[in-house]
């Protein structure tokens, strides 16, 4: 019996911005269906770690693998073909377009329209069904028609994740999905990542801890550029070396 | 009342071959309700740039792309067309004339091939800064090259080469309103295929990657891919217009692929506004008024055309296409009869300033260039002495008091407009449901 590869394998990925070493060696394994949360300190690297894996930079060396195949030299969207899907941090839509318009031009490539010129936009009945049952997950319906600069922030932290989950990767990244967010925004969403991560693969780098906890299969915690723990929340949550470089003070920050 | 308000105010909701169907009748009445030679080849010529500025405009409008030098593309698809027409005329090619844009659009492709890769790996300014080298490289190369550019004196053509048109013997396309009809058929046909371009699956990334090219990427698009995509398509349109251009004018030189022209279709773009399919159509109509028939009257209409696209970029930065829907969107709401005293202000006021600064401009022109001909110039048909002080003083005047009641009228029309501009904010806040 074969074990299956990772859904998402780091193997001493580093990066350095001019002489600064951002990130110093990470290797880092997430299986298959498992949700994993990425924390860590500010400036701890978590966000260039989600550009090196999503191909928005390209790693100095190392080795990066989705489904056992290397990513690491790959361009965005060939890595989003292959079944990898972001978010962003600060709010990445397409703000002169229609909230619908954003979803559906999330679905076109995964549906095979690619860069068709010679078919209707309005006809293709698979395109506007699943953009309409994106819209209704993430809760937007009323909002269909509007532009989505115009959203207000919490609509477009949502709509973010409808157009990650769009094209149906296997493999997701979100990057601080409720950064911003009330308590109630933020339990709405975290409902919603529950539900749109169910059978994929989850990576998540998250600050709000009851976020972190109340989601993750396991942890890893990033300081410096290097993951210094990796486990189960609880785990984690008793590790010594992580309860002085990062949860240290008030034990319980969230 | 309700239903008669809400009938003339339908345009906007009109079935799509309503539209359509009006353009048509429109094309085909045109040169009837405007006989004249010179109506006809105004008519001719704005054809020609709605498909060139439309073309312009899937680059500009629909996929951020700023190009400077997008005659390029219209200027080497008319020379492959122009030589194409010479062959016929030689006997050595047998190919209808009324096909011929079809030769131009595939130069145009063709190089819209070649340049667009070489342009589209970076947007903004890099990629506006290349197109404007190419042009210059074009340019130069047509005076460098005059086996295909024809040096000064152009290349040339007879149009009614190759015999009748399917046979019909008449249909040689010789007489002017042959000719336009010819441009009208194949206006019409770029017109609905550039609109069904908008609403295909390459038309819509093409809007995401110039809202967020990077975005696009982690969708599964390579927006270099999209942008080069949509330079081959905006090239074979351009294409087009410039073989119907060899076909009309019969003869095509370097001018063609001069810097200007390329910056003729950016101000036609603007002035139509980039935002929506038809305002390139609307700026062209414009374009070509002050380019074709203003320039008839008088030399000052550069500057004119300058002084209304300021004008314009300044009140209306959407340019006539946001200008008109924003006003049928007051009228929508039915608060279009709170404008009419405004507007008639603010036109009354700006045609007085606008008579005056064109008497003042006229009269330096005739002073500068025209005075071989005498000291009196005629402006809007009244005989104006550019020698005598009280002309000059009457201009002024006009100026001086036209600029301060117009300002006077311009905040009112302010004033009115955004509290309309408000109310229907509110209103569509507080019924999100109802809105689009």
């Amino acid at each position: 019996m074969t074990v299956p590869a990772p859904a998402l394998q780091l193997v001493d990925v580093r990066k350095r911005f001019g002489r600064t070493e951002i990130i110093r060696g990470i290797s880092l394994s997430v299986a298959l269906g498992e949700r994993h949360a990425i924390i860590g300190p500010n400036g701890a690297g978590k966000s260039t770690l989600f550009n090196l894996v999503s191909g928005r930079f390209h790693a100095d060396s190392g080795e990066i693998l989705l489904d056992g195949r290397a990513i690491t030299r790959r361009r965005p969207f060939e890595i989003n073909r292959m079944g990898l899907a972001r978010s962003f941090q600060i709010t990445n839509i397409f703000p002169r377009l229609s909230v619908f318009e954003n979803l559906r031009c999330a679905v076109l490539w995964s549906l095979g329209h690619r860069y068709s010129f010679w078919r209707n936009l309005n006809k293709l009945a698979d395109a506007e069904a699943r953009a309409d049952e994106l819209l209704e997950r993430i809760g937007l319906k009323r909002r269909r028609n509007v532009q989505a600069g115009l959203l207000t922030y919490a609509e477009q932290r949502a709509l973010e994740i409808g157009v990650t989950i769009a094209g149906g990767a296997q493999v997701i990244l979100l990057d601080e999905p409720t950064a911003g967010m009330s308590r109630s925004e933020t339990a709405r969403a975290v409902a919603l990542i529950r539900e749109v991560s169910e059978g994929r693969t989850l990576v998540m780098v998250e600050h709000d801890m009851g976020v972190v906890f109340g989601l993750a299969d396991r942890i890893s915690v990033v300081v410096y550029g290097e993951v210094i723990a990796s486990g189960r929340p609880e785990d984690i949550r008793a590790d010594a070396k992580v309860k002085e470089a990062y949860l240290g003070q008030p034990a319980e920050a969230a | 009342m309700t239903a008669l308000r809400e009938l003339s105010f339908e345009p906007l909701k009109f079935g799509r071959w309503m539209i359509w169907g009006c353009t048509a009748i429109v094309f085909i009445a045109a040169p009837q309700v405007f006989g004249s030679g010179f109506a006809r080849a105004l008519l001719a010529q704005t054809g020609i740039m709605i498909i060139f500025a439309l073309s312009y405009n899937m680059l500009l409008g629909q996929t951020g792309l700023l190009s400077f030098g997008h005659a390029v593309y219209s200027g080497l698809g008319a020379y492959f067309a122009i030589h194409a027409l010479a062959l016929i005329g030689k006997g050595a090619l047998v190919f209808p004339v009324s096909l011929l844009p079809l030769v131009g659009g595939a130069g145009g492709l063709l190089f819209g091939v070649v340049f667009g890769w070489l342009t589209t790996k970076r947007a903004g300014t890099t990629f506006a800064m290349i197109s404007l080298g190419l042009g210059e490289m074009v340019f130069a190369a047509s005076l460098m090259f005059p086996g295909f550019f024809g040096g000064e004196a152009g290349i040339s053509g007879n149009r009614t080469a190759g015999g009748p048109f399917l046979g019909i013997a008449g249909l040689t396309f010789g007489p002017d309103i042959q000719v336009y009809y010819l441009i009208a058929v194949w206006t019409f046909v770029c017109m609905i295929a550039m609109y069904a371009l908008t609403h295909t699956p390459l038309g819509r990334i093409a809007n995401a990657v110039r809202d967020n090219p990077e975005r696009a990427e982690f969708i599964g698009y390579d927006a270099q891919r999209v942008r080069w995509i949509m330079m081959m398509l905006a090239g074979f349109f351009a294409g087009v217009s410039g073989g119907l251009s060899a076909i009309n004018l019969e003869s095509v030189g370097s001018g063609a692929v001069h810097a200007a022209v390329s910056g003729g279709v950016l101000l036609a773009a603007f002035i139509g506004g980039v935002l929506f399919f038809f305002g390139p159509i609307l700026g062209s109509v414009v374009f070509v008024f002050f380019a074709f028939a203003l320039s008839e009257y008088t030399p000052a209409w550069h500057l004119y055309l300058g002084v209304f696209f300021v004008a314009l970029v300044m009140f209306a930065p959407g340019g006539l296409s946001s200008l008109l829907l924003l006003n049928l969107r007051v009228a929508k709401f039915g608060k279009f009869r709170r404008l009419r005293d405004p507007y008639v202000g603010v036109l009354g006021t700006g045609a007085v300033m606008a008579a005056g600064i064109v008497l003042l401009i006229e009269m330096t022109y005739h002073r500068t260039l025209g005075v071989g001909t005498g000291p009196t110039v005629k402006v809007f048909g009244f005989p104006f002495d550019t020698m005598r002080g009280e002309s000059w003083v009457f201009a002024a005047a006009l100026v001086a008091a036209g600029s301060v009641a117009f300002e006077y009228t311009r905040r009112r029309f302010r004033r009115e407009w955004d509290a309309i501009a408000v109310e229907i904010e509110d209103w569509r806040r507080d019924n999100p449901e109802e809105d689009q």
